[in-house]
């Protein structure tokens, strides 16, 4: 009873009057989700230009007088760092946690409405700070996204005056931001469930971002205090990165300090934060696969079991990003041995994946190419990092475009590929309209086919040995000329693709207008968010009365049922059902629901 | 990073016993019709007291990162010990009874009497405040003696300890006052019943972190 109170806590819910009180300053689950994800998206349409403007200058390098070495680097610097954690994270945990948390576990809203506002005004905060550097003396830091000291805060370095430290306050910020919405997914997924949701009813996509949520809890602080004490380093002259050092033909008052100590403390976040990202990817494309490929998931409890274990896991990994580092021996086979057993999990969710659409009913829809897409290109990342995570083979590979290649697979390309399915696949829900076909096709093959122009490429620069983040080339002996032909056409593609971005925006707001409705319902899924009397789902999402839950999120081509999916709130033996092993409610649960 | 590892470890093991208590084995696929969790208890309690047991495992993480950091860069080459001052002593003891006046705080809120319990709130945000006063008199004790978070490595660890385990506090004072304004306000006791051990469980946490890092500041 006490928990049914908890999920339909109407009495706790505001209930806005006015257009400011519901559309900018509000406490409901749904819009904070938007505002999120459109904070989002525009952030990491700038970092999109940013990326652009890089690939011109390697493309065609003396051609574009208003690139300099110094914005190379502030803009290399400023793209990883807002793709990671202002776009990624922020979108998936921040736009699609706050969106289907509470839809899919039947729950009115978060737990903690007004913390979970003020969480998206205090990212909002974070993101302003960092635009901010842009105008700044100096402008932007361009340390590179993993800020390591001493270059970050010395003298020579980029944006050493104003832009490393909006960009550390911005963090920190942002930290406090991520803190007030996560304690709200977590608290919403365990406590705000709705009569039936267990635990292992609840869809791969509220496991993959529940996973996430408690892995960026307690990973995060650790960018928390490697931001705080570089702060401290720059700003009241302490010695806890920085080494004694001379600058400029001087000595510096800085002495003692360990730079190894920030790439451990950045590594144990920076590491975790790579799952904070792909874990509710992975949850995601497996409802999109299964919903589109009309079967159940393959192995729903090896998924959640190898969700969790790559949660766990996730922590004992950090320190194969610093092979180079000079580390001992031992703890190089140690973490590569950890990174290789991490492995199996992940492969297990592939398998599983490949699995789930063997014989199914394939609806090649835009978001099942997105989520089939994303099988590959994640695939293809993740085998690279079997490579990476070796000890021998990472040395004459590290700091090449093949870790480049690398880590755009498999935490750029296969998460926004992800991001752009489930965008497709709930843009019906949160609109009531649905997107336009032709132009959904068009931006699906010229992104999938594009970003393999360029990331498929950039594992031969590597193997030639060509480093990341130089502004130039010219006059490096082992570098052939055939690599700047390479690097033209990887420009061409790279803008290719971009472009191919406008034409997701416009399809976005042109369907927002002019969109056929979609109906409830239009893939014919089973999960709760579906369901919802209203399209798009109004404050409070059930109506009067909340969701029963009967079976798991899963139940596609169900043998001897009428139709090929049953909701999950649906009652045994309703119009549909097949002749699975079904349980009499008991008296006292019928009460307990009732009450 | 043993500090930090050591308690991931907790974390990670805590969280699998749990998910293993709540049926992460059970079958969905063959269990259709009612099911009502009679066994997760968990989830009749109020949503507060999750939301502040994960965030004390937020702040739990954040100060076995900065031990960690500390372990790791007490190792370097000039790492001077520092004395801490006496000052510290008598704040610890004020932190104490902060913690002393609050669990009787709830106690009175449990057992229905406002007038203790307004009084019990006042006492605690006394000595509390007390506390954060002391610590800043300890600071500006040592910058009288020319000893700035500059001067060596251990004064800023003990600066940054104190610094960020005073901010934490004061973000509790801000709950605190919140939840005495209420209580003085004529608030009856059931309304503010689960503020009060929400802040009991805050305060006793923050003290045993602090026993913690004076701890580790006297011993090293």
């Amino acid at each position: 009873m006490a928990y049914v109170a908890l999920a339909d806590q109407g009495q706790k819910l505001s209930h806005p009057h006015s257009f400011f009180t519901k559309y900018i300053y509000s406490q409901d689950h749904k819009v904070i989700a938007i505002q999120y994800g459109l904070v989002a998206i525009s952030v990491g349409l700038v970092a999109l230009v940013l990326s652009g403007i890089m690939r011109l200058q390697l493309g065609f390098p003396d051609t574009f007088s208003f690139i300099n070495p110094d914005q190379y680097l502030q803009f290399v610097t400023l793209h990883g760092m807002i793709m990671v954690i202002y776009l990624l994270t922020a979108l998936f945990l921040g736009g699609f946690g706050n969106y289907l948390i509470p839809l899919m576990v039947g729950a009115r809203d978060m737990v903690f409405p007004y913390m979970n506002m003020l969480s998206f005004w205090v990212y909002l905060v974070s993101v302003i700070i960092l635009m901010t550097s842009f105008f700044v003396p100096g402008g932007p830091t361009g340390a590179g996204w993993t800020l390591y000291p001493p270059q970050a805060i010395m003298q020579g370095t980029p944006g050493v005056d104003w832009g490393i430290v909006l960009m550390l306050v911005s963090l920190a910020v942002f930290i406090i931001a991520f803190t007030m919405g996560g304690l709200n997914y977590v608290t919403t997924v365990l406590q705000a469930r709705t009569n039936g949701m267990t635990l292992m009813r609840m869809p791969l996509s509220v496991w993959g971002i529940f996973t996430a949520t408690v892995l960026g809890l307690l990973a995060f602080p650790a960018l928390l205090v490697s931001a705080i004490m570089m702060l401290l380093d720059r700003l009241l002259g302490t010695s806890f990165f920085m080494p004694a050092i001379v600058s400029m033909g001087e000595q510096t008052s800085y002495d003692g300090g360990s730079p190894i100590l920030f790439q451990h403390l950045f590594w144990f976040f920076g590491h975790p934060e790579v799952y904070i990202v792909a874990l509710p990817a992975f949850g995601i494309v497996s409802d999109l696969l299964s919903t589109h490929a009309r079967k159940n998931i393959f192995g729903y409890r090896m998924m959640v079991w190898a969700i969790v274990a790559i949660g766990g896991l996730s922590f004992i990994v950090w320190a194969h990003h610093m092979y180079v580092s000079g580390m001992n021996p031992y703890f190089g086979f140690f973490f590569a041995t950890t990174t290789l057993i991490i492995a199996v999990p992940t492969a297990i969710k592939v398998y599983n994946w490949v699995l789930t659409l063997w014989r199914g009913n394939i609806h090649f829809t835009v978001p099942m190419m997105f989520a089939i897409a994303f099988i590959f290109t994640f695939t293809h990342g993740g085998l690279t990092g079997i490579f990476l995570g070796n000890v021998v083979v990472d040395l004459p590979l590290s700091d090449t475009y093949f870790v480049i290649a690398h880590f755009h697979m498999v935490m750029g390309v296969s998460p926004i590929l992800v991001v752009f399915g489930a965008i497709y696949h709930w843009f019906p829900k949160m609109t009531g309209k649905m997107f336009n076909n032709r132009l959904g096709y068009i931006h699906f093959w010229g992104t999938f086919l594009g970003t393999y122009a360029i990331y498929l490429p950039m594992h031969y620069l590597g193997f030639l040995g060509v480093p990341r983040r130089y502004f130039a080339y010219e006059g490096i002996e082992f570098i052939p000329e055939s690599a700047q032909t390479l690097n033209a056409g990887i420009t061409v593609a790279a803008l290719f693709v971009a472009a191919m971005q406008i034409i997701f925006l416009i399809n976005i707001v042109w369907s927002l207008f002019k969109g056929k409705p979609s109906g409830g319902n239009p893939w014919n899924a089973t999960s709760l968010e579906w369901q919802t009397p209203e399209t798009p789902p109004v404050h409070g999402n059930w109506g009067p009365k909340l969701p029963q839950v009967y079976r798991w999120a899963y139940d596609y081509s169900v043998p001897g049922a009428s139709r090929d999916f049953i909701p999950q709130d649906q009652p045994p033996d309703g119009p549909g059902d097949g002749d699975g092993p079904d349980i009499e409610p008991k008296d006292e649960d019928v009460t307990m629901s009732a009450s | 990073m043993t500090a930090i590892l050591l308690f991931i470890v907790i974390a990670v093991v805590g969280s699998y016993w749990w998910l293993w208590r709540h049926r992460i084995t059970e079958k969905p696929w063959a269990t259709v019709g009612v099911t009502v969790d009679h066994e997760d208890s968990s989830r009749f309690l109020p949503p507060g007291k999750i939301g502040l047991l994960f965030f004390l495992a937020v702040v739990t993480s954040l100060f076995a990162l900065f031990v960690s950091a500390y372990f790791i860069r007490m190792g370097l080459a000039d790492w001077i010990p520092q004395k801490e001052p006496g000052l510290l002593w008598f704040n610890t003891f004020m932190l104490v009874l902060g913690s002393v006046a609050i669990q009787w705080a709830s106690y009175s809120a449990d057992h229905n009497d406002p007038k203790t319990t307004r009084y019990a709130l006042l006492a605690t945000g006394l000595f509390t405040g007390a506390f954060i006063v002391g610590q800043l008199w300890a600071w500006q004790g040592l910058v009288d003696q020319g000893l700035y978070m500059y001067s060596n490595p251990s004064l800023a660890f003990f600066y940054l300890f104190t610094g960020v385990h005073g901010l934490h506090i004061i973000g509790g004072l801000w709950v605190w006052c919140r939840t005495t304004l209420h209580a003085w306000s004529g608030a009856q006791m059931f309304e503010i019943r689960l503020s009060v051990e929400l802040c009991k469980t805050y305060w006793h946490y923050l003290l045993l972190i602090w026993i913690g890092i004076f701890g580790l500041l006297l011993s090293t």
